[in-house]
């Protein structure tokens, strides 16, 4: 592979600030590189027990009877839990941080009830002195089954005749319930205009079918958690997840205790990507130390995390495009129908704000169809759906382009959406950066470079809404002109720096003088979960709003000190200065070291739900070799260009990128759930489900393009998601340019590849 | 995992000695790398209740060339030490093909060849390499040491020939002499860190621009990995060129009997053994030429 | 009941006893038994190499080692990485080339390119890439990996 002679990694900059902008060390990592930092399972408490969960080895299948007797028998092990130990909570609406389910179906995903849904439902459990006595002791639990047929495609579930999941599942059509049991939980639509008047417009017509598979996140960190039930009834939990807060709710919802009794403590996170969301074994743990009064420690194996937690769904997509000689769209038509998993709820509604929201159309339909399945419950994977969404529509529209004889960039140029566009889904876009994206990558050196003989090129775009949601940041000023900083959005990726970068920039001191901290949900105001590219963008905001505080208060301690009107001072650069009088001046340093005479301590806080969420644009230049005797497709060069508003650590942003576009790579290429006839998967390893190692990638390209979001106070979009849609579609764009063939099939391993060509 | 008891063997006599007394219960381990997770996952191939460290058995960790000898690789020897080996690097540099390709760098630290054998996997990497460089097995066991060609130690998936109160104590390979070439090359997915969709090892001699031996083993296609007859034929006697080596990878290809699993299609692997016969022996020969 | 065995070990230069079921792993050991978490756990079968340790001069996938096998080994975590309060040119490579998202796969990073620069002090990217393949990474796509060990090699040789 050759390397042009260029900056790798760009930022396309127009506002400069003092610390926003800027790439600090992360403040937690030392004790990252020293192996220092405490994980959800590095987390030890005295007298701590060992929980183990025995899983369904049936996709599909009734549960007669549990019997537990043999296990609790044996030495070593203290208490065996099951669904019947979770209070009668009845059933409601639940809040799960970026969606809502039945609480019956939370429950039942925990600890199977009456039915086991997909291979690796969690059935009953175990707490013993250490894992492998609580191993010994799931083998001795008796379980009684009646197998039924799995269900394991849309497809399948779809077709009449399937095996039915939910007795009391009725498809709810267009928003109506129509009573009728069927494993489509639901079937929605977006209309903007007129798509037949649109088709008959068209001088050019693409229909075509996509399938894709399921994929997990891949995180590298287990799920884990460690409850502890005291005497006084009060629940502590320390667990890896992305949201303590929902966690902490849903565990009241579950057990029926108040919040207020329930504590959880976020420990350091070792990877989510939207799959840390819902919660698994932390229910399950602390049942487990209710009924033995000690803690409880439950950790997933890698084979528990594939089966037992919540992957991205395997899709069924048909896009119809029409258009103009010119390339203008008149008509566009998706439908969409999404692997729910167990239980209702995929992010086909997610998809059906993301796939056509790149453009401006005149006429387009959406179909969405949620539809359940014999595999665990889907989850939130990085923009989920939206990939899904774009492997079709983004394949469709190369292949229009090329129909017309048009460059796919210019296509899409010409049909982009901009500030006013009204997306299908009702939304209209403020300030967005969909044009300067295509723009950039058009202009990149990658793109101006022809192509190496024999090699395939591909682009496409991709786009993520982002979504604001509650935060809470407190400040706590010390003498030293230093500040400590609470915050509750877990960090997985350095977010605790880019939210300190926030307060660094309005009190206009260094970073380093910034003491983050992410805090349990006893010490900080509700906020939401770490997902939906919000954290950055809302937690930011609430630490800029709690500096803003911070600032004010200091400002009149300032002028309490002069005896002046607090209007008449200001405060810039970490330096309190009157606007008319140039000899009073004092450091922010100096006015802490004389807060406690002054009236004590100063403290800012904030609580913020933002509403000013900017949506972000992504797209990827793609350069593949294939073997065409094996079909091994190789990447050759990747670029990666991405709208985030304003990359507050450019560091961190371009590691976001590069993270979305890997992890697009190996979906695009290799990842799936591959499901034998039985509906159990074959490949639950790491050794078998194939993310990409360092030897399968070249160096990712960044463009950083920053098109401010007018809704933040520096701008920022949020930068975590978007990344991860271009990357199959334009991946299999630059298959079919190397080959001929078009790509309909995730993933393009090598056998598929070779076999499009027949 | 379920208990297991921990024996350390010093000599071979004492290792025998442990795996007859166990009642078949006893399983050896040197690199441990296959062994460790099949015991965690249960596989009920290899119920054991003793495991016996063999590293520290002075026979297992011989690696050792002479001319009229040739290479001796004790069972326990790792990867790393064998690419590492300035005897394997002069003589056997088609060796490392395989052993620079067992997992990665951690577990090239760890696992060994014999290991490898020992575990008789379809799909493991250096039993083809092993078979084209004729390798020949020393078991000991109760009632002295026996010797196997390498080709014919495994039986079944994970099955082998191997008692359950013996061990493998070396692999020897023959001096290759002049104008030989082998060559390991497998399909993946990935680039590393992967079961071989098909492996093919592969070894000719070459005298006076003609094939005078040839060997072409698969993994991958069958329950064990395998030779293939007609693809040697296809080329001892013949002229080197593209036509021979175009007849044997076509006889691989006809050779190869495999399943439709997670890793392709029985179709694909039987296209992959035609494509990776034919890259093994352009290169195998390129390397006879070559002199090494 | 069956007893335990009592290992005698050295890890980052200090001798340690401890007492150890022979089922459990080096990884185990080191987390429950000694206490050292900061080698994790991420898949336990070797295919992560979220683990690595480094034991008598080579890496190795310390779920696929059995505690009783520490017994006279030298072992090498990434606890030992760090000259006390200096951090190795890896460390210190790695948080300013922003080579770590969410952190958990770092220490086996940082113990693998360890022993790579102390075998070969000037890799190329793809020795780099070749070596670590063993080490997976979900958060980077590996790029700030590789430029990091590519860093820290740098600093090392003009140190």
């Amino acid at each position: 592979m050759t390397t042009a002679d260029y900056e790798r990694n760009m930022v396309l900059s127009n506002v400069d600030y003092k610390v926003v902008g800027t790439r600090p060390v992360r403040h937690d990592g030392a004790d990252k590189v020293t192996g220092r930092a405490i994980y959800g399972a590095d987390f030890d408490a005295s007298g701590l027990l060992h929980g183990k969960i025995l899983r369904s080895p049936h996709a599909h299948a009734k549960i007669l009877s549990i019997d537990t007797s043999k296990a609790e028998a044996l030495d070593g092990v203290k208490a065996v839990a099951t669904a019947s130990d979770f209070p009668n909570t009845g059933d409601k609406s639940v809040d799960l941080g970026e969606d809502t389910t039945k609480l019956k179906w939370l429950r039942d995903n925990i600890l199977a009830s009456d039915k086991a849904l997909y291979t690796g439902h969690a059935i009953a459990a175990v707490a013993a002195v250490n894992p492998h006595v609580a191993e010994e002791a799931l083998a001795l639990i008796e379980v009684k089954y009646e197998a039924l047929d799995p269900v394991m495609t849309t497809q399948e579930a779809m077709s009449s005749g399937a095996s039915i999941l939910h007795d009391g599942l009725t498809t709810q059509e267009l928003g109506e319930d129509t009573g009728k049991v069927s494993n489509v939980a639901s079937h929605f639509q977006h209309v903007k205009g007129d798509v037949q008047k649109g088709f008959s417009e068209a001088d050019v017509i693409i229909e075509r079918e996509y399938d894709t598979k399921t994929v997990h996140q891949g995180y590298i960190e287990p799920h884990n958690g460690t409850a502890l039930w005291s005497p006084d009834g009060r629940l502590h939990v320390w667990c890896s997840t992305q949201g303590s807060f929902v966690v902490r709710d849903s565990l009241s919802d579950l057990l029926g205790i108040p919040v207020s009794r329930i504590r959880v403590t976020p420990t350091e996170i070792g990877g989510g990507f939207g799959g840390k969301i819902p919660i698994y074994v932390e229910p399950v743990a602390a049942i487990l130390s209710k009924k033995t009064g000690a803690p409880v420690k439950i950790v997933m194996s890698r084979k528990e995390t594939f089966e037992g937690s919540g992957p991205t769904p395997g899709s069924n997509i048909k896009i119809k495009l029409g258009a103009k000689s010119d390339g203008t769209i008149t008509a566009a038509h998706a439908w969409m129908a999404m692997e729910a998993g167990a239980y209702p709820g995929s992010p086909v509604g997610a998809a059906a704000q993301c796939v056509f929201s790149t453009y401006e159309l005149e006429n387009a339909l959406i179909d969405g169809y949620d539809v359940v399945v014999n595999k665990p419950k889907t989850a939130a994977y990085r923009a989920p759906g939206a990939p899904n969404a774009a492997f079709g529509m983004e394949q469709a529209l190369n292949e229009l382009a090329a129909k017309l004889g048009m460059d796919p960039i210019d296509i899409r140029l010409k049909n982009v959406a901009v500030e006013g566009t009204r997306r299908p889904d009702g939304p209209v876009f403020r300030r967005i950066g969909a044009k300067e994206v295509l723009e950039a990558m058009r202009d990149h050196p990658h793109y101006q470079t022809a192509k190496e003989s024999g090699h395939g090129r591909g682009i496409a775009i991709g786009f993520w809404f982002n979504i604001g949601f509650d935060s809470a940041c407190n400040i706590a000023v010390n003498k030293d002109g230093s500040i400590n900083l609470t915050e509750g959005s877990t960090d997985i990726g350095g977010s605790r720096t880019s939210i300190a970068m926030h307060a660094a920039e309005v009190l206009g001191i260094p970073v380093e003088d910034v003491r983050p901290s992410v805090v349990d949900t006893d010490t900080i105001g509700f906020t939401a979960v770490t997902g939906g590219s919000r954290t950055t963008f809302a937690t930011g905001w609430a630490a800029y709003e709690a500096a803003q505080d911070v600032k004010t208060q200091s400002i009149e301690r300032a002028a309490s000190i002069w005896d002046v009107d607090s209007d008449s001072l200001q405060m810039e650069d970490g330096v309190i200065s009157s606007k008319t009088d140039s000899e009073l001046k004092m450091t922010f340093k100096e006015l802490a070291s004389q807060m406690s005479d002054t009236g004590g301590g100063i403290t800012g806080r904030a609580a913020v739900n933002p509403k000013g969420v900017g949506g972000s644009f992504c797209g990827n230049i793609v350069d593949v070799s294939v073997d065409d005797e094996t079909g091994k497709v190789t990447i050759e060069r990747f670029t990666c260009v991405q709208d985030v508003g304003k990359a507050i650590h450019p560091s961190y942003v371009e590691g976001q990128m590069q993270g979305g576009s890997v992890q697009g790579i190996g979906w695009a290429l290799n990842e799936e759930y591959f499901m034998n006839d039985q509906g159990n998967m074959a490949n639950s390893s790491l050794l078998d489900y194939r993310m990409p190692t360092s030897l399968d990638l070249p160096m990712i390209d960044t463009v950083i393009v920053e098109v401010a979001n007018p809704g933040h106070p520096f701008g920022v979009r949020g930068v975590g998601e978007a990344n991860i849609v271009p990357p199959t579609p334009a991946i299999a764009n630059a298959v079919s340019d190397a080959t001929g063939n078009i790509m309909t099939q995730l993933p393009l391993t090598p056998g598929a590849v070779l076999d499009s060509g027949k | 995992m379920k208990w297991i008891d921990y024996e350390n063997a010093k000599t071979v006599d004492e290792a025998v000695k442990i795996l007859s007394q166990s009642g078949g219960k006893a399983r050896p381990m040197a690199g441990g790398t296959d062994l460790i997770v099949q015991l965690r996952v249960k596989d009920p191939r290899v119920d054991a209740d003793v495991v016996v460290n063999v590293k520290d058995i002075p026979e297992l960790n011989e690696l050792s060339y002479s001319a009229d000898k040739g290479l001796t690789i004790g069972a326990a020897v790792p990867c790393h030490e064998i690419y590492n080996d300035a005897n394997v690097i002069a003589h056997y540099p088609a060796l490392i093909d395989s052993a620079s390709l067992i997992g990665g760098t951690q577990i090239q630290g760890r696992a060994s060849l014999g290991g490898n054998l020992c575990n008789a996997a379809p799909s493991g990497d250096s039993i083809p390499n092993l078979v084209a460089h004729n390798g020949v097995a020393t078991l000991a066991g109760p009632n002295g040491t026996r010797e196997v060609a390498v080709e014919d130690v495994c039986t079944g998936p994970r099955q082998t020939c191997i008692g359950k109160d013996e061990i493998l104590v070396s692999i020897n390979l023959p001096n290759p002499g002049d104008g030989f070439g082998a060559n390991y090359i497998r399909f993946i997915p990935r680039n590393e860190m992967d079961i071989a969709v098909v492996g093919a090892g592969v070894s000719v001699n070459i005298a006076g621009g003609k094939f005078t031996a040839a060997k072409v083993s698969l993994a991958s296609v069958a329950p064990t990995p395998i030779s293939v007859p007609d693809a040697i034929s296809a080329l001892v006697g013949e002229s080197v060129g593209d036509g021979p080596i175009q007849k044997a990878a076509n006889a691989a290809k006809e050779a190869a009997k495999p399943i439709s699993d997670m890793r392709g299609t029985a179709e694909y692997r039987k296209h992959l053994c035609e494509v990776l016969t034919r890259r093994a022996l352009n290169t195998a020969v390129e390397r006879a030429q070559g002199g090494k | 009941m069956p007893t335990k065995t009592h290992v005698t070990t050295t890890i980052n230069g200090e001798q340690i006893d401890f007492l150890c079921e022979p089922r459990q792993s080096l990884l185990e050991c080191l987390r429950d038994v000694i206490g050292l978490t900061g080698t994790k756990e991420g898949c336990n079968d070797g295919n992560c190499g979220a683990c690595t340790v480094n034991m008598d001069g080579r890496i190795v996938t310390s779920c696929l080692v059995l505690g009783v096998e520490a017994e006279g080994a030298n072992i090498e975590t990434i606890e030992g990485v760090a000259d006390g309060s200096n951090l190795h040119p890896l460390q210190l490579a790695f948080l300013e080339n922003a080579a770590l998202q969410c952190g958990i796969c770092t220490p086996g990073f940082i113990v693998s390119s360890k022993a790579l620069l102390e075998q070969n002090p000037n890799p190329t990217e793809h020795e780099i890439r070749f070596w670590l393949a063993n080490n997976l990474c979900r958060c980077t796509g590996y790029d700030k990996i590789v430029r990091a060990v590519q860093d820290a090699a740098k600093r090392m040789q003009e140190a």
